[in-house]
């Protein structure tokens, strides 16, 4: 499975997506820069955490100027496997590959700590590993990760499952005391109408190796791995 | 300013204005041959000054050991560098951003952190740890709130943005705070032996060459203010404060390493307080060189900037480098790519003279070596502190519940939890931050990428005692952050100090200062851990009191395989607890007087720095044969703060037998005599410890085992491990929320 | 030309930064804030001279960049 990661000037978790794939699929991801109009084929795309062109004005509003993103959007269109991490996530919906919008935080703190997720998808290319309501254990670092959207796009994503992470707790529920950032309906995680475009705020890269506290990470880049080399 | 006023002439008002003694003057007039003009005026007043000259600290500074087989480069550099193995070196330092912080607190702890990052990268180091340590005003007091909030924000703001983690520290609450707050930053790097870069400048006609930025009006001025007492006033100093942007440090970090992946830089500074001046000036002299630098050339972000203000500037996110002839137009392809200013201000030259031009005119010219080598050295007047009389512990009355006196400690100001400031801090971001060596624990473990060593490193100081006895108080810091990385298992390596003091040109703070000084150096020496790098900060008073001195440590070590780690956290029923040292029971200047009888009173607890040495070495060898599961330093709250700091971190319980025996219970239970260990092994490892320590004549003692819900101190104490939790967890939160709420 | 953008989250958006400063208003001693919204104000200088042209221009600078329309309003004002 070939993977691409895209670069931003301030994407600050580039390397660690780019260790997490090289570690689970085995195979180097291609690191392609802001300014790059084109890139190699690859199976999947990721765009990582940080803060790109500095996330002035909005979280993830530059992104999509830049020349990669026209390629990525076109990519993702095609069918292509993206996933958006923390300002990946940002970068996405402001580039309009997935509805809504992430605002300041509720608590107006930037909040980083690891929270428990309900995996209320399972079957998506990004999630197959994980048991459907499944609570897993993932760290957040972020200031604006406060999911917002209008209601009928809300009752989209409900119905028709694309609400691939919610924020609850211990025992899966996820109450109003388990929202870390007041995201509507909890959410952590989305995807798009055809399923190829996921985009979440926790960092699934920051849990691969017992040493850094935990895999519940790992599961996510298998799914991704395995769903991609079967296809 | 105007041109008109950089021609005046210099009157003693201006002088005095620029923290210049008449004497002074006298030299400087003596050096140039003539009157400085006005911008000389200001690069002598800024390269004389406290911060930039230490004329006050540097015959103390002189007498802290700084050599270990394993040192690279000690103080002197931008920062120090130690040797961890395999070709690599670990680069650090910390200083203190202080001033800026208490008028702007968010701004002056941001750009405190890009200062020290800078300092790192310089030095070719992919900076892979932020640290701090912080001390506020009494909780209760009206700032105390907002400084808190702006400070901890601005850290989180600036380090979460150029993706470096913020993994450690420490905060304290104190009335001798009030009106100059404490804020040192210190940041780690990795960096390739061969590849570490450092600041003299060399080679006739060989380009500087400034990258980063523009320059603005901003900062100007600021090291001289943080070499002058605040008076209330000072609250006017708005501008002179710097903004930081993250995002261009993040860019610089990248561009400046990517540049020095090649060999197109010769040597390269930052620019931090003192800008342009002190930078080049330092450059030059390093190298023994002169420098003719054209200010025309200086990339400008405001019109009409004049010498003086380019020269004075500390707008942030700016470095200095001299370029291996013809490398130019390669080095100013990286900076383009990642958007950063490139221009080449000068060149070397052999006139030993920093000559500047500006729109055709030589506007100074001074001999480098009067600025650097003449800059006044001070052999302060100071007195021998006073020694203070031991605390009568049997006049006090003895508190009837322990339950809340334990209680109180973990959930007060100054033992409660500080989860509410480190998860404002991306502490996981490079993913190598280890699971025990997330904030909250003894010390902060990083995995050296790609390896399986990882550095442990942690900030301490105890004011309390450094103010009751600066020489035994200056040696608790240092073996405090000893004690806390031997904890992880991790072999302590050398030091950065950050040393916050009052008023130098008083004799008392001069001798808290000096005394200070020699207690950090016996520790040092004793205990094999050189200062390698550090920062002072004086004049720390407001309407002319004194903080108290606090002299922050920041410990380095490294052990070769993390997974042989060990965090605080107890782990399963059945692990036998142990006390590894001796305990007497010393109250003196404890946290239990302070914050349960409200009395700062006593001498602090002796430091024998050869147990330290010795047990240190003894734990660490448990931990690395494997014998150990959990390990905890036993510090402020002495035995009882440290159990319950380790049942709260493993969410489990234990039962431990008073062993007070002769000593009362307040005094075994709370005392907080130094060199000491909590331990946590299964049955059979204890039993090889104790036995190990009897043979080393260490003293070691079996207490109790882990299990349960509750923490059990003989009958004194027994409290829900929940409700200990509750009280630790909801004090910071609790009191932060209370912003919002205050009439 | 020079034109005035004033970016306003639309109603019925939650604004957190908005509540703060409102309940510190009211902790300064300032009563009677019903609501208090935060938004962004932005100065564009233009070189174009026709102001139905710059006009269109900036409302598609506001469309693609300078809000983002899921949750942001937006206004300009252009000094002709």
């Amino acid at each position: 499975m070939k993977s691409a990661v895209i670069v931003f000037p301030g994407s600050n978790c580039d390397r660690d997506i780019q260790v997490a794939l090289r570690d689970i699929t085995g195979v180097e991801p291609t690191m392609v820069w802001h300014g790059d109009s084109d890139f190699e084929k690859v199976d999947l795309i990721a765009l990582p955490g940080g803060f790109s062109y500095g996330d002035y004005l909005r979280s993830g509003a530059m992104a999509p100027t830049s020349p990669v993103m026209k390629e990525v959007v076109k990519r993702a269109k095609d069918g292509v496997a993206t996933l958006g991490i923390c300002n990946g996530f940002q970068v996405l919906t402001e580039a309009g590959l997935l509805p809504g919008a992430l605002m300041r935080n509720a608590g107006l703190k930037f909040i980083c700590k690891d929270v428990k997720l309900r995996v209320d998808n399972s079957t998506s290319i990004f999630t197959n590993q994980y048991e459907q309501g499944e609570v897993i254990n993932i760290p957040v670092a972020h200031h604006d990760g406060n999911y917002f959207c209008d209601e009928d796009t809300l009752e989209t994503l409900e119905c028709n499952s694309r609400i691939a992470f919610r924020y609850c707790d211990e025992t899966g529920d996820a109450s109003h005391e388990a929202n870390i950032n007041g995201s509507l309906n909890n959410i952590a995680g989305i995807l798009n109408s055809k399923g190829n475009v996921l985009g979440l705020m926790p960092h699934p890269e920051r849990l691969i190796d017992p040493v850094q506290g935990g895999t519940d990470g790992r599961k996510m880049f298998e799914s991704i791995l395995g769903a991609l080399t079967n296809a | 300013m105007t041109k008109q006023e950089i021609a005046q002439e210099i009157t003693s008002e201006m002088v005095a204005e620029h923290g210049l003694t008449e004497d002074e003057f006298a030299n400087i007039v003596k050096a140039l041959g003539r009157d400085p003009n006005f911008t000389e005026l200001g690069i002598y007043s800024v390269m004389w000054s406290e911060h930039c000259s230490y004329k006050s600290s540097k015959v103390h500074l002189k007498k802290l050991p700084t050599e270990a087989p394993w040192v690279i480069c000690g103080p002197g550099e931008n920062a120090g560098v130690i040797d961890i193995g395999d070709g690599q070196a670990a680069i650090f330092k910390m200083e203190s951003h202080n001033h800026p912080s208490f008028i702007e607190p968010y701004q002056g702890a941001a750009t405190g952190v890009g200062g020290i990052l800078r300092d790192v990268f310089t030095m070719g180091a992919r900076p892979v740890a932020n640290l701090n340590a912080l001390r506020f005003g009494a909780a209760n007091h009206e700032k105390t709130r907002h400084l808190v909030s702006g400070v901890v924000a601005g850290i989180g703001g600036y380090g979460n943005c150029v993706g470096v983690p913020t993994v450690g520290g420490e905060t304290g609450f104190d009335a001798s705070y009030n009106g100059n707050i404490l804020v040192n930053a210190m940041t780690v790097g990795i960096a390739d032996q061969n590849k570490i870069f450092y600041s003299a400048a060399a080679g006739m006609g060989k380009p500087v060459v400034y990258v980063g930025s523009k320059t603005g009006r901003d900062g100007i001025h600021g090291a001289t203010m943080a070499s002058t007492e605040f008076s209330e006033d000072n609250e006017e100093k708005r501008p002179t404060v710097q903004v930081g942007d993250p995002f261009t440090e993040k860019l610089l970090i990248e561009a400046c390493l990517e540049l020095m992946s090649s060999d197109a830089i010769v040597a390269i500074q930052d620019m931090g307080a003192a800008g342009l001046t002190s930078s080049s000036v330092e450059m030059a002299s390093k190298g023994g060189v002169g420098f003719a630098l054209n200010l025309d050339h200086v990339p400008q972000r405001e019109e009409n900037m004049l010498p003086y203000e380019m020269m004075l500037s500390e707008s942030q996110e700016r470095m200095l480098m001299i370029l291996e002839p013809g490398k130019e137009d390669f080095a100013k392809a990286i900076f383009e790519k990642w958007g950063l200013d490139f221009a080449i201000i000068g060149e070397i030259t052999d006139s030993g003279n920093l000559t500047l031009s500006f729109q055709g005119d030589v506007v100074a010219d001074i001999p480098i070596n009067s600025l650097v080598d003449d800059a006044p050295e001070y052999e302060r007047p100071w007195i021998k502190p006073l020694s203070r009389k031991p605390v009568d512990m049997d006049e006090l009355e003895k508190p009837e519940d322990y339950n809340k006196v334990l209680l109180d400690l973990v959930g007060g100001p100054n033992l409660s939890s500080r989860a509410w400031i480190w998860e404002q801090y991306d502490h996981m971001v490079m993913a190598d931050t280890l699971k025990g060596g997330r904030p909250g624990g003894d010390a902060a473990l990083v995995r050296i990428h790609g390896t399986k060593k990882a550095l442990a490193m942690s900030t301490d100081c105890t004011p309390r005692y450094v103010e009751a006895d600066p020489f035994e108080g200056g040696k608790q810091a240092v073996a405090e952050t000893y004690r806390n990385i031997s904890a992880t298992g991790a072999k302590p390596l050398a030091i950065t100090d950050c040393l916050n003091f009052g008023n130098p040109e008083k004799p008392e703070v001069m001798g808290q200062f000096a005394k200070a000084c020699e207690g950090i150096g016996e520790a040092c020496r004793v205990l094999e851990y050189p200062v390698v790098s550090g920062n002072v900060s004086l004049y720390n008073e407001t309407n002319g009191e004194a903080i108290k001195p606090t002299p922050a440590i920041g410990g380095v070590g490294l052990i070769e395989n993390y997974e042989d780690a060990v965090s605080i956290d107890f782990k399963t029923d059945g692990h036998a607890i142990l006390v590894v040292g001796e305990t007497e029971g010393h109250l003196g200047a404890s946290i239990y007087l302070k914050e349960i009888f409200g009395l700062e009173e006593g001498e602090p607890p002796f430091v024998s720095l050869g147990q330290e040495k010795k047990h240190g070495e003894f734990v660490r060898s448990m931990i690395e044969q494997g014998h150990v599961r959990a390990c905890h330093d036993i510090s402020d709250g002495g035995i009882a703060v440290a159990l319950a700091e380790m049942c709260m971190a493993g969410d489990i319980g234990a039962n431990v037998a008073d062993e007070s025996d002769s000593l009362s219970f307040q005094a075994w239970a709370y005392g907080e005599d130094q060199a000491r260990y909590i331990i946590a092994a299964e049955e059979h490892c204890a039993a090889k410890i104790m036995s190990d320590a009897a043979i080393m004549g260490i003293p070691a003692f079996c207490i109790g085992t882990v299990g349960g819900k509750k923490l059990e101190i003989g009958n004194r104490i027994s409290i829900d491990v929940a409700d200990l939790k509750s009280a630790h967890q909801s004090w910071m939160p609790n009191y932060m929320a209370e912003e919002n709420k205050k009439s | 030309m020079k034109a005035r953008i004033h970016i306003t989250l639309k109603e019925g958006v939650l604004d957190p930064q908005g509540k703060a400063i409102q309940l510190a208003l009211g902790d300064l001693g300032f009563g009677g804030v019903d609501d208090v919204r935060q938004g962004k104000y932005i100065e564009v200088d233009l070189a174009e001279t026709d102001a139905s042209k710059a006009k269109d221009a900036l409302d598609d600078m506001c469309k693609k960049l300078l809000s983002n329309t899921v949750i942001e309003n937006y206004t300009i004002d252009l000094d002709e």
